[in-house]
């Protein structure tokens, strides 16, 4: 296809394709799905936090009228199953041991939803309460209690790297400055729950159609924790309610217990989470403890950076080895860093655990990140986003732990920024409690994780001129349910509105790794990109015969398949198709996939370009504090980012608002509470404060900087992911330039504002 | 309003939960008689499930149900009735999800009983569009980007509708204000502001 022809799809703003079945409320979510014969399941959770399960008495319950089956830990196989080979330690139900408040421990199906609830209290388990640690240093002391008794010291993993020569990068700056920073733990918010409606059929064939949005990883997990051959397990993934990322990304013990209380009754079982236990249970973002120095030279150069962090991880590694790498790397890939030592540790403690969630550890990092920045360009009297512009990576960089930079308009990002924000005419130059800061950073555009890299493509181009596309890709709301079919329909010539999108399934649709990383539009993008070309190849076989033509000078635009230059002597494209199959026997399939130029990450090492092109990002925010409240009145973000070519804008500007909005709650109120005993104190959405309507900035705009990536499908990069990683870092930078003070640890609260703001005041009248 | 009971009515109905749950039904068209008949036994944890039969009024047509008198609304149009387009989030009222329009307020369904339901006009997403054309909210909320995943949209939809049907002419801080009580995760709620100003601007030329 000749990239410099004239697009007829690629870069409209066609509106997402399961929207009117959305609003009518006619589309059919997880718990919309009644099945014939259901019956309803409910976990019975841990009271504790630590402590040893002696005893499950299951009579009582079962003799309530309406309940068919209960199952506990024992009723599984005792394999663990998870993430990474190294750090796996789940359960379907927990057997001998329960390590936080809401663990799972068994699980009831039951007529109906009522009696299930009921037949939950009925159910005698006698524990042995164990001491518990519940803060990660305490947890990393010797002699503290051991949550596994492999991992010495509660190190649920480690990610330590050291590149160049840190000491002589720090004896060679000019100035060095350290500080401590602390980020919170936060939930995904999604305003669907789990939900998850099992069937194991007499032919021992398991069927699992769930809200999931890496479909084919619960397949594997599913597998592995019923040790059971992959083909007899058959994940169908219902429409995604938003994600996120966390338990809509790997089996969790409702998936399990689901099958499991099928094979006993056989009946399906349906089991729902209310908001509660999602609140309660783990798949939550890390919380840190951050320690980080950096040193530059009298230019502001960067020579050395020491970066060390402590994760609070819970009771589960869950995807803990990847995250603690992470939180190091999104330096890595906006900065130019000669000399760096990374250290993170991610330990257990007994709580509800940590897991990705958008943006995974990026957000943290780069408040912390773009913090001290500040403080050293203030100190060295260097504009803020000069000292950015002298670090920022460049095209074709290779940083110490090999992240490539293909395509870069990141300086043109901070330009744009700097220009639209009106940055010259108020830094420096705002009424008193009114402040511009901010934030910049590299963002991975999907990467090869976890043997999950795999990602391919089907369609058939049907006898109507239509397609019916199977990727293995999920919509989890951020649109790739219409993005695809744009790729096809703009590579056959036909309409979005002519591509039909699949649902996962995986007896059916081809293996992809699901929705994470940023990774849809770019890796399935390429993949649906080259089974469209696949097809059309065929389809151009046999045209070029009919029209003898040139196969490699035929146009497919407007439904049409026509001669370069000779469009009124071309054919129909369902014609062509139907001449294919009636007088050819050929059925038009086209297959894809795609293998990204990206390289495994070595855990070990740290090294590794696991991405095959990376996002950039460059945020300023204006806010107006409020000194006696404390209160934040976002003004305005502006947003300029270089995420390639926009493929739907309009679908790509509800990513940047959402990241952006979703991660304000995180720099100004959200976050999990819980006492030191390890109960989570807000679990539900009257003290679980999210963003609502009247927290957003009175105006958001974005920017894009519009240039093609070589790799990309139609040029396209990143937009899920990345607007939210400079996000906390420009709110905070706006709030320490209104108030003069920088607040280290989230989230900044109205409290921590007014009390900083009544010290300082008490300090200048002294 | 007739009512099934499986046992012989108790001796002693009062009951310390009994005086909470009826504190708490201002506009309940039950008599606490019939209140106290049919929610004590369940109470006593006794096995006999009482349940009523009871006529809603949905869409504009009679439904004729039976139910416990502690089914809310939500569920009872979401499992009974079958009426899905409704959704059921944090079931407490804080994410407005569940938003029905009961005459001709938005009401968070979670927080209704189904009881309380009777003798008024409830409206569902399902009713919006007619023969297959959508209502102009519904169409702006597809065209302008304010529908990702979707969990929220009805619920959304239905408070818009309740909202610019008495203001047919808001800024946009009243659109905020009116529609503050719906949670969003996906769409950092910009687009669904816009959707909701191009309806009302669409709804005002007819």
């Amino acid at each position: 296809m000749d990239e410099h022809e004239i697009l007829e799809v690629i870069g409209k703003p066609y509106p997402k394709k399961d929207a009117r079945i959305k609003v009518t409320g006619e589309c059919r979510f997880g718990e919309d799905i009644q099945v014939s014969g259901m019956l309803h399941g409910k976990l019975l959770r841990s009271p504790h936090a630590h402590a040893r399960i002696l005893s499950i008495e299951t009579g009582k319950a079962e003799k309530l009228k309406g309940v068919r089956a209960i199952i506990t830990g024992k009723d599984f196989p005792g394999i663990l199953y998870g993430n990474f080979i190294n750090t796996r330690d789940y359960l379907p139900l927990a057997i001998d041991r329960v390590r936080y408040i809401g663990e799972e421990v068994a699980a009831v199906a039951a007529v109906d939803e009522d009696t299930a609830w009921e037949a939950l209290d009925l159910i005698d388990v006698q524990y042995e309460p164990l001491p518990g640690v519940f803060d990660p240093e305490e947890a990393m002391r010797e002699g503290a209690p051991l949550l596994y008794d492999n991992k010495p010291r509660n190190i649920s993993s480690q990610s330590v790297w050291e590149f160049g020569d840190l000491e002589k990068g720090l004896k060679e700056s000019y100035l060095i400055k350290e500080d401590h920073f602390q980020t919170q733990s936060i939930k995904h918010g999604m305003l669907e729950t789990h939900i998850c409606i099992g069937y194991w059929d007499a032919n021992d064939k398991i069927t699992l159609e769930s809200s999931k949005q890496s479909p084919y990883a619960v397949w594997r997990q599913l597998a592995m924790g019923l040790s059971i051959p992959p083909h007899k397990v058959r994940v169908k993934q219902t429409f995604v309610g938003a994600g996120n990322s966390g338990g809509k990304q790997e089996a969790m013990p409702m998936d399990f217990a689901a099958v499991m209380l099928s094979k006993k009754t056989g009946r399906p079982v349906k089991i729902v989470h209310t908001m509660e236990e999602v609140l309660i249970i783990g798949h939550m973002r890390h919380a840190f403890e951050i320690d980080l120095k950096i040193g530059v030279d009298r230019e502001g150069l960067i020579q050395a950076v020491d970066f060390y962090a402590i994760a609070d991880g819970g009771a589960h590694s869950s995807i803990g080895q990847l995250s603690i790498f992470l939180l190091g790397n999104p330096m890595m890939v906006t900065y130019k860093i000669p000399n760096v030592r990374y250290r993170g540790y991610r330990i257990y403690t007994n709580k509800s655990f940590c897991g990705a969630l958008r943006g995974h550890c990026g957000p943290q990092a780069v408040f912390a990140f773009e913090g001290l920045l500040n403080e050293i360009a203030d100190e060295l009297g260097l504009d803020h986003f000069e000292i950015r512009k002298r670090n920022a990576v460049t095209p074709g960089f290779v940083s110490l732990n090999d992240m490539k930079i293909t395509s870069c308009s990141f300086k043109e990002a901070m330009d744009k920024a700097r220009d639209v924000s009106g940055w010259d005419k108020k830094k420096g130059k705002l009424p008193k409690y009114r402040g511009i800061g901010m934030g910049a950073s590299g963002m991975v555009t999907g990467s090869n994780i976890m043997g999950l890299s795999n990602c391919s493509a089907l369609l058939k181009v049907q006898e109507d001129g239509t397609v019916a596309l199977q990727s293995g890709a999920t919509d989890v709301g951020q649109g790739c349910d219409t993005v695809l079919p744009m790729i096809v329909a703009e590579i056959l010539g036909i309409e979005p509105d002519d591509v039909s999108f699949a649902l996962v399934d995986s007896d059916l649709t081809p293996m992809d790794p699901g929705t994470w990383s940023s990774r849809v539009t770019f890796y399935a993008g390429n993949a649906v990109k080259a089974a469209a070309l696949d097809a059309r190849g065929q389809l151009a076989q046999v045209a070029a015969d009919i029209l003898k033509a040139n196969e490699k000078e035929l146009i497919f635009k407007k439904k049409m398949v026509y001669p370069k230059g000779r469009p009124d002597q071309g054919i129909e494209l369902d014609r062509l198709v139907r001449h294919c199959q009636n007088r050819k026997g050929m059925t038009i399939l086209g297959r894809g996939y795609y293998n990204a130029p990206a390289d495994t990450l070595d855990f070990s090492t740290g090294k590794g370009n696991f991405a095959p092109t990376y996002s950039f990002w460059a945020q300023v925010c204006e806010v107006d504090v409020d000194p006696e409240t404390g209160q934040v009145d976002i003004l305005n973000i502006w947003s300029a980012h270089d995420g390639g070519r926009e493929l739907n804008p309009m679908l790509v500007r509800g990513q940047i608002l959402g990241s952006s909005v979703m991660h304000l709650g995180q720099t100004l109120f959200e976050g999990i509470i819980r006492d030191d005993k390890g109960k989570t104190l807000n679990a539900s959405f009257l003290d679980y404060k999210m963003p609502t309507f009247m927290d957003i900035p009175k105006c958001q705009e974005i920017y894009s900087m519009d240039v093609p990536d070589p790799e990309g499908p139609f040029g396209a990069k990143e937009a899920g992911e990345g607007a939210g990683n400079p996000s906390i870092a420009a709110i905070a930078n706006a709030i320490a330039d209104a108030v003069g003070y920088r607040f280290k640890s989230l989230p900044i609260t109205p409290e921590k504002i007014a009390m900083a703001v009544r010290k300082k005041e008490q300090r200048e009248a002294l | 309003m007739k009512s099934t009971v499986t046992h012989p009515t108790p001796k002693n109905p009062r009951s310390k939960a009994l005086e909470v749950f009826s504190a708490g039904l201002p506009n309940a068209t039950m008599r606490l008689s019939d209140l106290e008949s049919c929610l004590v036994p369940a109470m006593l944890g006794e096995e006999a499930v009482v349940k009523q039969e009871i006529e809603l009024r949905v869409n504009g047509q009679i439904y004729e149900i039976e139910v416990p008198p502690w089914r809310t609304l939500l569920e009872a149009l979401r499992d009974q009735l079958n009426l899905t387009g409704t959704k059921r989030s944090c079931g407490e009222g804080h994410c407005g999800a569940c938003t029905v329009i009961v005459d001709g307020k938005a009401v968070s369904s979670c927080l209704m009983l189904a009881v309380e339901a009777q003798g008024k006009d409830i409206l569902t997403i399902e009713a919006l569009s007619e023969g297959g054309r959508l209502h102009p909210i519904q169409e702006a909320f597809v065209t302008h980007g304010a529908v990702q995943c979707g969990f929220c949209s009805p619920g959304m939809i239905m408070a818009a509708k309740a909202f610019l049907d008495q203001n047919p002419e808001p800024s946009e801080e009243e659109i905020k204000k009116a529609i503050s009580g719906h949670l969003c995760r996906c769409t950092g709620y910009v687009q669904v502001i816009e959707a909701i100003r191009a309806a009302a601007d669409r709804m005002r030329i007819g």
